[in-house]
């Protein structure tokens, strides 16, 4: 416990926001309808190199922001900058240069099913490279070993656990060796020694190959031990934000709530309705 | 009261137009971006191939086995009337022109619709719904041109060889019946068949046929295999559109075809 709480500080220490941004969003407001909007005013950097986290609860926005970074979706006003490029002015061409350097992991893998592991990992590679044969072989070869999985190069999806498929879409995401990685809920669903692996190969993956890693998640506590920054969202804002060591000793109402799971507090236990002498008597 | 249930109605009858004007659009739309990204079809001629074995080589038992037993219908039908006039003979131009013109193209349209389509429709709308298109864009890949453009053209292709086997399999089980079971003249059937069956009149205009069939098919499954809703319901409600409507499609472009080609505009 204390190395882990000393090589955070230590990562905490290296932190600052201002410095070289790898992706950047400043006031950001969309919505699906204009009635509706999910998100309203997001202000947000991601310095290069590090692993930052967006954490809410379930509908607050945070998938929704990775869908603005990687130019799914346009934001109805504000910045999205990605490597420096505005990402919603960017056309066709531009947008697939740029998520040619960005790899993200989708919630439960989304593998292609038609294809086993090893044709999964090389499909980016395959796409975007001309490159023999028996170096492609090699580098899935290379990134399979790096999540742990070269012995599983012949399954098929169908075959994998859910921490399997998880492992080999990290390797997949990361294939093309890209700048950013995004990670929407990597840990949601997985068993503990599953949930500590995917964790640990975030963390190594980030560091090992010099990326940027974004990571939406509402797990705290497998986050405070591999993330550098956090922030917090709920009902499309950022309500709270800080490293690990600031977070844990955090005595916001939503980061309390939120870190102590907490069924009330400022995230209400009940949905919005009428005083419940009013719904009783009308029953009555 | 009254106006109220009106309004109600017309609201309904306009949200209904809408939607279907916007679908029209977006399909018309998404039609020319199937062609345009026909060229990447083609270049990836294996995934046209393996979409050509799914949806043409799969259906082969569905296709000949109704085939067989239309063709062995259509015998035992035609001998009956034909043989109230003393016409027996002329059976083989009976059941080749009712398969070559219409039976065939319609039928393995039909076959063709419930077998490849809804499963094309299924499979895109699941790709969909497990965020596997969703991945493909991210990785700067078009789904449209890496999933949609080669199974349209694997439809688009095993289509017109569909209907030819089900037209040949029919002529081959109406032979069955009408020179092996029931006695007609072999010499008679296949002679008189050859006379009257013209390869631009009939061949021809039947190919023409099937290939705006497996145009249609095709493009009403990889239309609402990609615009399904997500969810298991979607999908779902997907795979029915595409039977249906593309079931539709067939019968009523039979029917503008048929006039155009056999009887002239005016009919």
């Amino acid at each position: 416990m204390p190395h882990r709480s000393a090589r955070s500080a230590a990562r905490s220490a290296k932190f600052d926001p201002a410095l070289d941004a790898a992706v950047e969003l400043a006031d950001v407001r969309f919505g699906y309808d204009r009635r509706r909007p999910i998100l309203k005013g997001i202000d947000m950097v991601i310095p290069r190199g590090k692993v930052v986290a967006i954490m809410g609860g379930s509908g607050c926005g945070k998938t929704t922001i990775l869908r603005l970074i990687g130019g799914q979706i346009r934001p109805q006003s504000g910045k999205v900058v990605v490597g420096g490029q505005s990402v919603p002015h960017l056309d066709r061409d531009g947008l697939y240069a740029l998520r040619r350097r960005v790899g993200m992991l989708f919630q439960f893998g989304a593998l292609f099913t038609d294809m086993s592991v090893f044709e999964n990992v090389a499909f980016p590679i395959r796409e975007h490279t001309d490159l023999p044969d028996d170096v492609v072989r090699d580098l899935v070869l290379m990134k399979l070993n790096a999540v742990g999985l070269r012995g599983a190069a012949g399954l098929k999806p169908s075959e994998l656990s859910g921490g399997m498929a998880r492992r080999v879409a990290l390797a997949r995401a990361t294939a093309l060796d890209p700048m950013i990685v995004m990670y929407d809920e990597p840990f949601a669903g997985l068993d503990p020694i599953s949930l500590g692996v995917v964790g640990r190969l975030i963390r190594q993956m980030n560091d090992a190959l010099g990326v940027t890693s974004l990571v939406v998640t509402h797990d705290v506590y497998e986050s405070l031990k591999i993330v550098d920054y956090l922030y917090f969202v709920s009902e499309g804002r950022i309500v709270a934000q800080g490293t690990p060591d600031e977070v844990r000793s955090s005595a916001d109402p939503f980061v309390r709530q939120f870190v102590d799971a907490q069924p009330d507090g400022p995230v209400p236990f009940h949905y919005a309705a009428r005083p419940l002498a009013q719904d009783f008597a009308h029953v009555l | 009261m009254s106006s109220d249930v009106l309004v109600r109605g017309l609201r309904r009858v306009g949200a209904g137009t809408l939607v279907f004007v916007t679908r029209l659009g977006f399909a018309t739309r998404f039609f020319f971006a199937v062609l345009y990204h026909t060229p990447s079809a083609i270049r990836r001629l294996q995934l046209t191939l393996r979409e050509i074995y799914f949806t043409g080589v799969l259906s082969l038992v569905i296709i000949l086995v109704s085939g067989l037993f239309v063709g062995m219908v259509l015998a035992l039908q035609g001998v009956e009337v034909l043989d109230r006039y003393g016409a027996n003979e002329s059976l083989g131009i009976v059941v080749a022109l009712s398969l070559v013109r219409e039976l065939g193209p319609v039928v393995a349209g039909l076959l063709f619709a419930s077998r490849a389509g809804s499963a094309v429709t299924a499979e895109i709308g699941l790709m969909k719904a497990t965020d596997q298109l969703a991945a493909m864009e991210m990785m700067a890949v078009d789904p449209l041109a890496r999933v949609v453009a080669p199974r349209f053209w694997g439809g688009v292709i095993s289509m017109p060889l569909l209907a030819a086997l089900f037209s040949t399999m029919g002529v081959f089980g109406a032979y069955l019946v009408g020179v092996r079971l029931i006695g007609i003249d072999a010499g008679a059937f296949w002679g008189n068949m050859q006379a009257a069956v013209d390869f631009r009149t009939d061949i021809v205009n039947g190919v023409i046929k099937s290939v705006v069939f497996g145009v249609i098919v095709s493009l009403f499954a990889v239309f609402e295999g990609y615009d399904a809703q997500p969810t298991a319901e979607g999908v779902s409600s997907a795979t029915t559109r595409t039977v249906v409507g593309s079931s539709l499609a067939i019968l009523g472009a039979d029917f503008i075809l048929t006039v155009f080609m056999f009887r002239g505009i005016g009919l």
